[in-house]
C-alpha cells in the first residue's frame, strides 16, 4: 500500500463487518510515525449480487451483510423501498412497529458494545493484564454489572422479536408498512421490565459519564480531534434515530447543511476512493475530500441535535455538553458518554412506545405509486446509514449504493489510530501489548463493525506492523479473533 | 364399493383400497411418506424419488407404486431416511437455495423436508449454478435459481388449467424450467390467478409484492414440521 523505500503490505479481502482490522504503522529515520493507517477490507459485494433481485427481497436480504445491528439494515432498505412502492407515509402501527424496533436495536447493541466489549478497557485499564482484561473478567470483578448487561441486551433482542419475528434477521418490516402488530401480551411482558431496564441505563451513563470526567485530561489528548459530526434530525431539531432531515455542523457547532431530504443525499455526500483501502472515505461535497470528512454515530448525534425528545435523555445530553460549554465534544472516547445516553433515550422511546394503543393496530400496509428509485436514511447504532436502490419496470434491482456507518468514519478512525501511535509509539523501536491494546480502544470508541467478532473473548482481530523507514519490518503483532 | 385389504408399513397394519397407492393408502392412514414432486389432485408422477419406501424388499415410489393386499412396506427405516436425505441434499446443491433470505423460507417445502429429516448440512459440495430470474411477468416471479425441477408447475397448468405454460428443456445437468414462449414468462398465457402459481413447492414461482407479508412465527412450517397435519389426522 505504500511505495518507495517502505514496505508494500498486502490484505487480503477479508469481511467488511465482525472481520480484521488491520493497522500499518510507518516510522521515519527518527522512529516517528510517518504514517498510522487503520485498513478495513471490505468487500462483502453486496452492492453487487444484489442487482438482478426483487426490490421486495432487499429489507430481509441487505439485512445479512450484518450480524450485530442487522435491524439497521432491514430498516433502512425498508425505508428506501418504501419510496419504492410510493409510500411517503406509513400506518401509524406500521411506523411505530419499525421505532420499537429500531430502539430496541440501539438499545441492545449498544449495550453490548459498552458492557461487553469496551467495559474491560475502561474498568481495568488500557495496559491491563489481557488475561484480565475482557468480558470474563468484569463478571469475575463485578458479576452484578455482568448479569446487567446480559440482561440489557436480552431485553432489547426481545423488543426486536416481538416486532421482526426474530431476534435476528427478521421480516417485520415489508415494502410499505409491517407484517404484524404487538399483541397486548408481548407488550405487557416487555412493559414488565422497562422499569428495571431505565434504572440501568441510568446507572450506565453514570459510568460511562463518571469515567470519562475521571479521565478527562488523559482523553483530551487520546486520539481526539476536532471534526465535523453528521446525522438525521426531526422537523423540530430534535434527535430522531428513525426518520430526518440530514444535518452537517462543524467542531464549533456551526451549521454545513441542515434538514437535507434524503432523496438528495448525493447532492451533499460524495465517496472517495483511496488507493489502500477497500473503503471508501466519504466527504462533504461543499468542502470537499480533504476537509470534508465528518463523524458519525453517538457522539455526532449528541452533539448536533438541539434537544432529545425524552426528559432524562435530556438532561444527559444538557450535562454532557455543559463539559464543553455547549459546543460540541470532539473527545473521541466521550462516545461511550453519548452512547450511554442514547440507551437511556431509547428505553425511554422504548416505554412511551409500548404504551401507545397504535401498536395494537390493524392498519400495517400503505401502497402508493411505483417509483423507479427509492433512498433511505437511518441512524444505526454506529452512525447514519443510507440505502440507494434503482428498480427496474421488471421489478428487479438494477442499482445499489449503500454508506454504513463504519465507512463515514473510516477517516476517523485513521486520525484516532495516528493520534494514538504518535502519542503511544514514536520513537520507540519494540511493541508493548499495552500500546496495541491503545490503539484498539481508540478503535473501539468508534464502535466500528470490524469490533464486533472481537472482544468477547478478550480479542480483536488486528495486526500491527512496525515498518522502519528502508521498508524492514521493525516488529510485528498480531492478535486472532 | 370395492373390497378393501390390508398391508403393513413399518410393522402397522393399514387398509386400502384398490386403485390407492401406497402414498395415499399411507396418508388416509395417517402415516406420512415424504414427497415433493406428489401434489394432491395431480396424476402421480414420481420424478423425486423422495418418497421411494421398499414393497416387500424391493425399492419403488409410493406415489406411483400401487398398494395391494399383504404388501409389506418399509417407510423409516434408517437407509431410507439417509437416501431420502441424500436426495434433499443434492437438491440443495444443485441450485441456489438461500433460505436466510428467501421469502418462501417458512413456508417451502424443501425446507421443511430438510428440517424434518435433520439436515445441519449437505454432504456434497456446491455447484452454484449460473440461472437466471424472469420477472417480465407484472404479476409472477419466475426464479430458476430455486428450482428443483419437480414439475408439479408443468403439470398443474396442463392438466388443471389447461395452458400448458411450463415445461422443461435439455437434459441432465442442463435440464431446466421453461416456459411456452419465444422468450419470457410475459409472453405466455399465464394468469396469476392460475393454479400453477400456487403449485411450486418451493420459491422458485412466486406471486410478486406479497413475499415476507406472515410474519416469522405463523408461516406453516413455523409450528410443526412438514407432514404433521397427516399424521395430526390419524390421531383425532
Amino acid at each position: 500500500m505504500v511505495a518507495g523505500n517502505t514496505k508494500r503490505i498486502v490484505i487480503e479481502p477479508v469481511t467488511r463487518v465482525e472481520g480484521h482490522g488491520k493497522v500499518t504503522i510507518l516510522l521515519d529515520e527518527d522512529n516517528r510515525v510517518a504514517q498510522a493507517r487503520m485498513h478495513i477490507v471490505e468487500f462483502r459485494g453486496f452492492e453487487r449480487f444484489i442487482r438482478g433481485r426483487p426490490y421486495w427481497e432487499m429489507p430481509v436480504a441487505v439485512q445479512r451483510l450484518c450480524g450485530i445491528c442487522p435491524v439497521s439494515h432491514h430498516l433502512c432498505a425498508a425505508k428506501a423501498v418504501d419510496r419504492i412502492v410510493g409510500v411517503d407515509r406509513l400506518t401509524p402501527t406500521a411506523e411505530k412497529m419499525r421505532r420499537l424496533m429500531h430502539y430496541g436495536q440501539i438499545f441492545q447493541s449498544h449495550a453490548l458494545h459498552f458492557f461487553h466489549l469496551s467495559a474491560p478497557d475502561l474498568l481495568f485499564g488500557f495496559d491491563a493484564d489481557p488475561a484480565e482484561r475482557n468480558v470474563v473478567g468484569i463478571i469475575r470483578k463485578n458479576k452484578p454489572l455482568a448479569v446487567q448487561a446480559v440482561k440489557m441486551r436480552q431485553f432489547g433482542q426481545e423488543v426486536i422479536k416481538a416486532t421482526a419475528g426474530k431476534k435476528i434477521h427478521g421480516t417485520g418490516a415489508v415494502p410499505g408498512g409491517i407484517n404484524k402488530n404487538l399483541s397486548v401480551e408481548e407488550r405487557d411482558g416487555l412493559l414488565s421490565r422497562t422499569g428495571q431496564m431505565l434504572r440501568w441505563a441510568r446507572d450506565a451513563v453514570k459510568i460511562a459519564r463518571d469515567y470519562t470526567i475521571e479521565h478527562l485530561e488523559m482523553l483530551s489528548d487520546f486520539g481526539s480531534f476536532e471534526s465535523n459530526h453528521m446525522c438525521i434530525v426531526r422537523d423540530d431539531g430534535a434527535m430522531d434515530l428513525y426518520n430526518g432531515g440530514l444535518r452537517a455542523i462543524d467542531a464549533e457547532g456551526g451549521t454545513i447543511f441542515d434538514h437535507v431530504p434524503n432523496e438528495a443525499y448525493l447532492d451533499y455526500i460524495a465517496e472517495e476512493v483511496r488507493d489502500w483501502s477497500y473503503m471508501k472515505f466519504p466527504f462533504i461535497r461543499s468542502i470537499g475530500p480533504e476537509d470534508g470528512w465528518y463523524r458519525v454515530g453517538p457522539l455526532s448525534r449528541v452533539n448536533a441535535c438541539d434537544f432529545i425528545d425524552t426528559p432524562e435523555a435530556e438532561a444527559a445530553r444538557k450535562d454532557f455538553l455543559s463539559l464543553t460549554d455547549g459546543k460540541p465534544n470532539n473527545i473521541t472516547m466521550a462516545y461511550h458518554w453519548a452512547r450511554m445516553i442514547e440507551v437511556l433515550h431509547s428505553i425511554e422511546m422504548i416505554e412511551r412506545l409500548l404504551q401507545d394503543p397504535d401498536l395494537q393496530g390493524d392498519e400495517l400496509i400503505t401502497t402508493g405509486e411505483r417509483r423507479g428509485e427509492g433512498i433511505g436514511i437511518i441512524e444505526a447504532p454506529r452512525g447514519t446509514l443510507f440505502h440507494h436502490y434503482k428498480v427496474g419496470d421488471d421489478d428487479l434491482v438494477t442499482m445499489c449504493n449503500l454508506i454504513v456507518s463504519t465507512t463515514s468514519n473510516n477517516e476517523p478512525m485513521n486520525r484516532a489510530v495516528r493520534g494514538v501511535a504518535e502519542k503511544y509509539i514514536s520513537g520507540r523501536p519494540e511493541i508493548t501489548e499495552g500500546m496495541l491494546n491503545s490503539i484498539e480502544v481508540a478503535i473501539r470508541a468508534y464502535d466500528p463493525c470490524l469490533s464486533c467478532a472481537t472482544h468477547a473473548l478478550g480479542q480483536m482481530p488486528l495486526e500491527v506492523t512496525l515498518v522502519g523507514p528502508g521498508g524492514d519490518v521493525l516488529d510485528k503483532k498480531t492478535k486472532d479473533g | 364399493m370395492s373390497e378393501t385389504f390390508t398391508f403393513t408399513i413399518d410393522g402397522v397394519e393399514v387398509e386400502g383400497e384398490p386403485g390407492q397407492t401406497i402414498l395415499e393408502a399411507a396418508q388416509a392412514a395417517g402415516i406420512y411418506i415424504p414427497r415433493l414432486c406428489h401434489k394432491d389432485g395431480l396424476e402421480p408422477w414420481g420424478g423425486c424419488r423422495v418418497c421411494t419406501v421398499t414393497v416387500n424388499g424391493r425399492s419403488a415410489s409410493a406415489c406411483t407404486q400401487p398398494a395391494a393386499a399383504g404388501i409389506t412396506v418399509e417407510n423409516e427405516t434408517d437407509e431410507l431416511v439417509d437416501m431420502r436425505r441424500g436426495i434433499i441434499e443434492m437438491l440443495f446443491v444443485e441450485g441456489n437455495h438461500f433460505c436466510m433470505f428467501c421469502e418462501k423460507s417458512g413456508n417451502c417445502e424443501l425446507q421443511a423436508l430438510a428440517y424434518r429429516l435433520g439436515i445441519a448440512a449437505p454432504r456434497y459440495e456446491y455447484l452454484w449454478p449460473t440461472r437466471d430470474v424472469d420477472a417480465s411477468h407484472p404479476d409472477v416471479l419466475l426464479d430458476r435459481n430455486r428450482c428443483i425441477l419437480c414439475a408439479r408447475c408443468v403439470r398443474t397448468s396442463r392438466d388443471l388449467d389447461g395452458k400448458q405454460v411450463f415445461g422443461f428443456v435439455g437434459r441432465g445437468p442442463g435440464k431446466k424450467i421453461a416456459v411456452n414462449a419465444s422468450a419470457r414468462l410475459s409472453e405466455t398465457g399465464l394468469d396469476v390467478t392460475d393454479e400453477a402459481v400456487d403449485a411450486c413447492p418451493v420459491g422458485a414461482i412466486l406471486r410478486k409484492r406479497e413475499g415476507y407479508r406472515i410474519p416469522v412465527g405463523l408461516r406453516r412450517y413455523d409450528g410443526t414440521p412438514i407432514g404433521s397435519d397427516i399424521e395430526k389426522g390419524a390421531s383425532s
